[in-house]
């Protein structure tokens, strides 16, 4: 009973102190009033659009070979860029946290460029290094491979454009791992290899799962690194943020908005993986 | 034999080389090289064709505008970053967690998608768009539009920086401030704002980067006016579908040095500023 009591009595503690500072009705009223204008009303237009010609005006939208093909490549590549930018990314967090080398902040500067570089710029320069008469690009004709204008230039603009979040997720997690596990496993007779990969590894579990949603949701709404280098050929290596672009070209409103809402609830979805991921990280420690 | 040396916690040499060798290639091959061809391909010609590129008059009407843009978007977000952190850190209401990943939630959102919205409410077909043509009103294919767009991708930066560092600081010492008689706007100004001002400063350094840079949703609403309504990103596309590569790779790498200072400048406050910035900075 006193128990209670105590925590009701801090409460009301609480709430009497919320009113030592001012600016709570201002500052909270302006955030949503900022929140609904820009982004919330918005959204409301999008989600409404496509529905306006009924569940059934919805689903025509959405279910021809072309968008449906698009979606496919979207989310299949931004799958196969999250799972590769895991396994560098991983590698890369630990070279950072664990080795000890001169310029080693310069490198660690260097893996946030696809958060600064303009995604323009990153396009052309991807798109012209991979062009059949690019430094990259020559080898790989030589080799008989083409990546420009092709689904895979898809994929290096993805590997591009998310790296940062995989090792920026796993990075600070990994600094804050105590050595103490390591060393026991050490003692008990487990290989350096053995010790990474049963012991840190599974720590690190939550933190790698987190960094790949959130590459993946970059890479799925990704447009301006992409369009100059896939080539963009229709059911093949066009992606669904560019049709939504043709599709409002060519004044299809409803068309655009349902290809929008099929990849904002995607957003909404990778949200709600990030959400339940944290609470699980948090549980874990 | 070099095992009896070795740390039970350290790396064996060659797992050590093999991993630092995988980094560097993988860092030199996806993110080096698409940099150095930036700068490579727009001195191809040596430096006058490029400074002629940046400083022609679409180039630079394209340069106003992005300045302009961001001039208006990132002070607006600014505001709402310290009103949105100052509403969440010090008071306590429900919904508090909703309210936060609502914030965040223009992360997730498509560039594309962020225009389109846009579209949807201010265009032609769109809620408001008959009302605005018949009032003159340009929203759309105009500067509005683009601040908009520009508003919307950049909303998060400076609230979610600001949000985690406040709330570890809690809110004893603008409570005493309170107390002692200071009204809200000192309490404000002389106690939070030296408490957050490098994390405030990364947080439009960051919103700053994303405003000029933004394409795609930018792209959406523009209306690609060449010397009108074409930022640099979409200047940049312009003059690459026009075959001008010099062009191009000149205003690219105007726009690729911006990102660099940026870097430089966010490196510099997470070194020199680790302990004043949000917990998720400090590695």
């Amino acid at each position: 009973m006193s128990a209670i009591g105590l925590k009701f009595g801090s409460n009301r503690g609480l709430l009497r102190r919320r009113r030592v500072l001012p600016g709570f009705g201002l500052s909270l009223g302006f955030t949503l009033l900022y929140l609904t204008g820009i982004v919330l009303i918005p959204l409301l237009a999008l989600t409404l659009r496509p529905f306006e010609l009924g569940l059934a005006g919805f689903w025509d939208a959405i279910a021809t070979p072309r968008v449906l093909a698009a979606l496919r490549l979207s989310f299949g590549m931004a799958l196969a860029a999250a799972v590769i930018d895991s396994v560098f990314g991983f590698i890369i967090a630990w070279v950072l946290v664990r080795y000890r080398f001169p310029g080693k902040g310069l490198l660690d500067a260097v893996i946030d460029l696809p958060f600064a570089l303009p995604t323009a710029v990153a396009g052309i320069a991807l798109s012209t290094l991979y062009a059949p008469s690019g430094w990259i690009g020559a080898w790989l004709t030589e080799h008989g491979i083409r990546v420009a204008y092709t689904p895979w230039g898809v994929l290096v603009a993805m590997i591009f454009i998310s790296l940062p979040f995989t090792v920026r997720t796993v990075q600070p997690v990994l600094a804050e791992v105590g050595r103490d596990v390591e060393e026991a496993a050490a003692t008990l007779g487990a290989t350096r290899l053995q010790t990474i990969g049963r012991v840190v590894l599974p720590m690190l579990l939550p933190a790698i799962l987190t960094g790949m949603a959130m590459a993946f949701a970059r890479s799925v709404g990704e447009y301006g690194s992409i369009i100059f280098i896939a080539g963009n050929l229709p059911a093949v290596s066009e992606i669904a943020p560019l049709l939504i672009v043709t599709k409002l070209e060519q004044f299809d409103y409803a068309g655009a908005a349902a290809i929008g809402v099929v990849m904002l609830a995607a957003s909404f979805v990778m949200l709600l993986a990030l959400n339940g991921l944290q609470s699980w990280a948090a549980k874990r420690r | 034999m070099s095992r009896k040396f070795l740390k039970p916690t350290e790396d064996p040499f060659w797992l050590k080389a093999l991993l630092f060798a995988v980094t560097l290639g993988f860092i030199a091959l996806v993110l080096l090289l698409p940099l150095m061809l930036v700068f490579r391909e727009a001195l191809v010609g040596g430096l006058g064709p490029a400074w002629d590129a940046i400083t022609e008059t679409d180039s630079l009407a394209a340069l106003r505008l992005s300045l302009l843009a961001a001039a208006i978007a990132v002070p607006l977000n600014t505001v709402f970053g310290i009103a949105a952190a100052w509403a969440v850190a010090k008071f306590d209401f429900p919904g508090k967690t909703f309210l936060v990943t609502l914030i965040d939630l223009p992360f997730s959102v498509s560039p594309v998608v962020s225009g389109l919205v846009y579209v949807l409410v201010f265009g032609m077909q769109g809620w408001f768009g008959p009302w605005l043509a018949g009032h003159d009103v340009r929203i759309l294919f105009a500067l509005p539009g683009i601040v908009l767009a520009t508003v919307f991708v950049t909303f998060p930066f400076v609230a979610r920086e600001l949000i985690p560092l406040m709330v570890d600081q809690g809110r004893d010492e603008e409570e005493a401030a309170a107390t002692l008689g200071a009204s809200g706007f000192q309490t404000f100004l002389r106690v939070t704002l030296p408490n957050i001002k490098w994390g405030l400063l990364y947080g439009i350094l960051l919103c700053n980067a994303r405003a000029l840079g933004e394409f795609g949703a930018v792209s959406v609403v523009s209306g690609h006016i060449r010397g009108q309504t074409n930022t640099m990103p979409l200047h940049v596309e312009l003059l690459y579908n026009n075959y001008d590569y010099i062009g191009a790779f000149a205003v690219a790498a105007l726009l690729a040095l911006l990102a660099l200072v940026t870097l430089a400048l966010k490196s510099f406050l997470e070194w020199r500023y680790a302990d004043e910035l949000a917990a998720s900075h400090r590695h």
